[in-house]
């Protein structure tokens, strides 16, 4: 019997979990990169026309990039991932979910406060992307962010120092749950109005063109910006949209649609729920994937990560996906219906990708638990390294607000606020 | 022919005051007077007795010092070269370019057009359509892009087409400019530069014609500056591109066409510092941007009934330079705010705040404070005429404040 995760199940109109086909409508093959535009009059016209001519007559997407690439992959080994890739892939989701169900049972307990925003359920979105990238690749997120930091590399006990405040927290406890940054890993932030990160993101993909068409260097860094359903109907995603695809821009746009914005339903909010029509609006691939599935995710991934690192700019993919939790841990969570909680918590992204491992030999149940009980002592190690650090200081009030503190001004007796001593002591009037 | 001033408190009265050629006042700040004076051993960089301003400061003392000598020594010298507002600006941004390939530039127009006010004209051509990106409508996302490129190691200069339009922008600004490097826990810097023209013009109408200084200057983490002649424009502009923090440089629509002889070799104007225009004894003018040359034009007649105003062009509207300001306060004991910013909320009522807060004990008269009305500018020209303080207005409150 075909498990879930064949391949020839991605062809197949036959849902896997469920419901969803899979559309995709990916011209892998366009135009021949051009120079950047607007510097030549004469634009690269005929590639855009080639494009809106192309969307115009498909009537029912052809499946294009996804399954070629499976075909191929057929023939030579019918898996879509080594025992190595699962391994990693399957404890990177256990880390997030165990990292976001401790992160609930420390918040009732009083270690953390505000609004916590848990990913529980989404797992295979960001495992499925982030780990293709590499370390100088950007990811920018949301409110939504433990777990996209946490797959990018940021460590277990940086996130819950953060978390609790404490002065090891990736941003020294200054940012909280919806800040999470790290410069080591190119975690470019954890922003809390929606929206708000796409143009960031944006700004990181430009550099990275900024270093290879001006600076000369080599630079085949891309950016994946996660955002909601509910962002979607948000002027700077379009704004984005429009600009990454004019400057074929190295980014990829990802959708973590889980139908619900706190509580209004995608629904109830969207003339055109169908996000990943979006794209080609704006002239790039829009593609519609499994949210649920991590290597389905991670196949349609690949193609948009190296689309952008070809140079043939951004892609809008949207994941269809759902959160088993409320909206935060403040979120009483009435208004959505229990049978589409089941009907999603049957198809929970650990469970299928550990059913696909098991039944493709990939990996013994032994296994698999020794990687959830290490995950376990890791996340119980993080929490007593966060209890155990010690919080900020009264003087780290003024640090940090600017990168040169001479932004303070001087104050009436000549010199420069900062070096007031009182202002190491975070009590300087400024 | 003006003269140059020698020391702290020589008030060498003004004869004449050409408004247009303010470059040999401006020159000499207050702590390059001081080092004229100290004169003998200019070497003796004692600024703040601390080594963190030395640091960053030596650069522009030296030159402030150097070129007031110069002046000591040939006042008829002819070094320099003259130019326009906007062409000091464009100057400034150029070197900075030159000098750094990470400077870029963002904005409506600013590449093929050359810019609204052509700031960055020629530019595009020089260093490409990357470079100076001509971008999209789209204020919010765009400042948000040099923000994430900020992030990302580029140091852009965003231009909004008039300040106005930042108002779009606003969420980025805010949130992400002010706050990214604090949330983010130190780890991110952003070393951008928002510019453009604003203020009031000739009747471009409400919405070409605000006053968003007051807008900004509750943002933690952001600078902001106003220039207000070619030599500061050009330092400024140097000073805010060098500098590590998201600095806010108003421009304005009047000023563009200021002529004036700016020095041959680099130099930058401290970002924090005011700059002293025209010292006094009676009373402590302070002012930026436009209005600086409605309170030059009512000082002319001010001196003319025998008043010795000293007058300030704050140029950092956030953070204040208490020094500057205090130590005028104290010599004159009366101080008279004149801004172009709306009376609520504005610079000025900041300013005020300050003063009062800080030098108190050494005011004789309460501060007053002349700004703009509370309205939107309107169209017709005599009602924008009354919109924004006139010198008249100046003189009869030096008359009133020096009763």
């Amino acid at each position: 019997m075909a498990t879930a995760f064949a391949p020839t199940k991605l062809t197949a109109t036959l849902p896997l979990h469920g419901s969803q086909e899979n559309r995709l409508v990916l011209p892998i093959r366009l135009a021949p990169h051009s120079s950047f535009l607007g510097s030549t009059r004469s634009l690269t016209a005929h590639s855009s026309r080639r494009l809106n001519h192309a969307h115009a007559t498909r009537r029912s997407p052809p499946v294009v990039g996804v399954q070629e690439v499976v075909k191929e992959k057929k023939s030579i080994n019918s898996l879509l991932i080594t025992k190595e890739e699962g391994l990693v892939l399957y404890e990177d989701m256990i880390l997030g979910r165990s990292f976001e169900d401790m992160c609930a049972q420390m918040y009732y307990r009083g270690k953390m406060f505000g609004f916590v925003h848990l990913y529980n359920g989404q797992e295979a979105v960001s495992t499925g992307f982030i780990k293709l990238l590499t370390k100088s690749d950007s990811v920018v997120s949301t409110y939504r962010d433990h777990v996209h930091a946490l797959s990018k590399g940021v460590s277990a006990r940086a996130v819950m120092s953060e978390l609790f405040g404490k002065v090891t927290g990736c941003c020294r406890g200054q940012g909280g749950s919806m800040h999470m940054f790290s410069k080591e890993h190119n975690m470019l932030g954890g922003f809390a109005f929606i929206g708000e990160g796409i143009p960031v993101a944006t700004g990181a993909a430009f550099s990275s063109k900024y270093r290879r068409d001006v600076l000369k260097q080599d630079c085949e860094d891309v950016t994946v910006a996660f955002f909601g359903d509910g962002t979607c109907n948000n002027g700077q995603f379009y704004e984005c949209l429009n600009m990454a695809a004019l400057w074929k821009l190295p980014i990829i746009f990802v959708v973590e649609n889980n139908l619900w914005a706190i509580g209004m339903s995608h629904l109830r909010a969207t003339s055109d729920p169908e996000i990943w029509k979006k794209g080609p609006a704006f002239g790039m691939p829009g593609v519609h994937v499994d949210g649920m599935d991590v290597l389905k995710v991670r196949e349609v991934a690949k193609e948009a990560v190296a689309r952008a690192r070809r140079g043939e700019g951004p892609t809008l993919v949207e994941c269809e996906t759902y959160r088993f939790r409320g909206h935060s841990l403040a979120d009483p969570d009435e208004l959505r219906d229990a049978a589409e909680k089941a009907k999603y918590a049957a198809r929970d992204p650990i469970a299928a990708l550990k059913k696909y491992l098991i039944e493709n030999n990939l990996a013994k149940e032994a296994e698999l638990k020794s990687i959830e009980k290490k995950i376990d002592e890791l996340v119980e190690e993080a929490v007593e390294f966060a209890d155990a650090s010690p919080q900020p200081g009264r003087s780290q009030l003024l640090e940090n607000v600017f990168a040169d503190p001479k932004g303070f001004g001087i104050g009436p007796d000549g010199r420069y606020r900062c070096e007031d001593p009182k202002f190491t002591e975070g009590t300087a009037q400024v | 022919m003006s003269s140059i001033i020698h020391g702290p408190g020589a008030a060498t009265a003004l004869s004449t005051f050409n408004p247009v050629d303010s470059k040999k006042l401006t020159n000499l700040s207050v702590r390059s007077q001081r080092y004229i004076v100290a004169g003998s051993d200019a070497s003796k960089k004692k600024s703040f007795g601390s080594s963190l301003t030395v640091r960053h400061s030596q650069k522009l003392i030296p030159n402030a010092a150097a070129v007031a000598t110069k002046k000591e020594a040939d006042t008829s010298a002819s070094t320099g070269h003259e130019l326009l507002l906007f062409e000091a600006l464009q100057e400034g941004l150029e070197e900075e370019m030159d000098r750094d390939a990470n400077v870029c530039v963002m904005g409506e127009d600013v590449g093929h057009y050359g810019g609204s006010y052509k700031v960055t004209k020629g530019l595009a051509d020089k260093f490409g359509d990357l470079r100076v990106l001509d971008t999209p409508i789209c204020e919010n996302a765009f400042t948000g892009m040099a923000i994430g490129a900020a992030m990302t190691g580029l140091r852009p200069v965003i231009e909004g087409m008039n300040m106005g339009f930042l108002l779009l922008a606003f969420n980025q600004i805010s949130n992400n400019c002010g706050m990214l490097h604090y949330t983010s826990g130190g780890q991110f810097t952003i070393p951008v530069v928002i510019r453009g023209p604003g203020g009031v013009g000739r009747q471009l109408g409400a919405e070409h014609s605000q006053r968003l200084e007051s807008y900004f200057q509750s943002i933690p983490g952001i600078q902001m500056v106003a220039c207000s002649t070619p030599y500061n424009a050009k330092g400024l502009m140097k000073a805010a591109i060098r500098s590590e923090n998201p600095v806010i440089l108003f421009e304005h629509v009047l000023l563009y066409n200021l002529k004036e002889k700016i020095p041959d070799e680099d130099y930058i104007c401290n970002l924090e510092e005011a700059e002293m225009v025209r010292p006094g004894e009676h009373i402590t003018i302070l002012t930026y941007s436009r209005m600086r040359y409605h309170v030059m034009q009512a000082a002319k007649t001010l001196v003319n009934k025998g008043y010795d105003p000293e007058v300030i062009d704050i140029r950092s509207l956030k953070p204040f330079d208490l020094h500057t300001i205090g130590n005028s306060v104290k010599k004159t004991h009366r101080v008279l705010i004149v801004e172009e910013c709306m009376r609520t909320g504005g610079i000025g009522a900041s300013l005020t705040a300050a003063i009062n807060e800080n030098f108190h004990d050494y005011l004789d008269a309460p501060v007053m404070c002349l700004s703009s009305q509370d309205v939107p500018t309107p169209y017709a020209g005599t009602l924008e005429e009354w919109t924004v303080v006139q010198p008249a207005q100046i003189v009869t409150a030096v008359e009133q404040l020096c009763q």
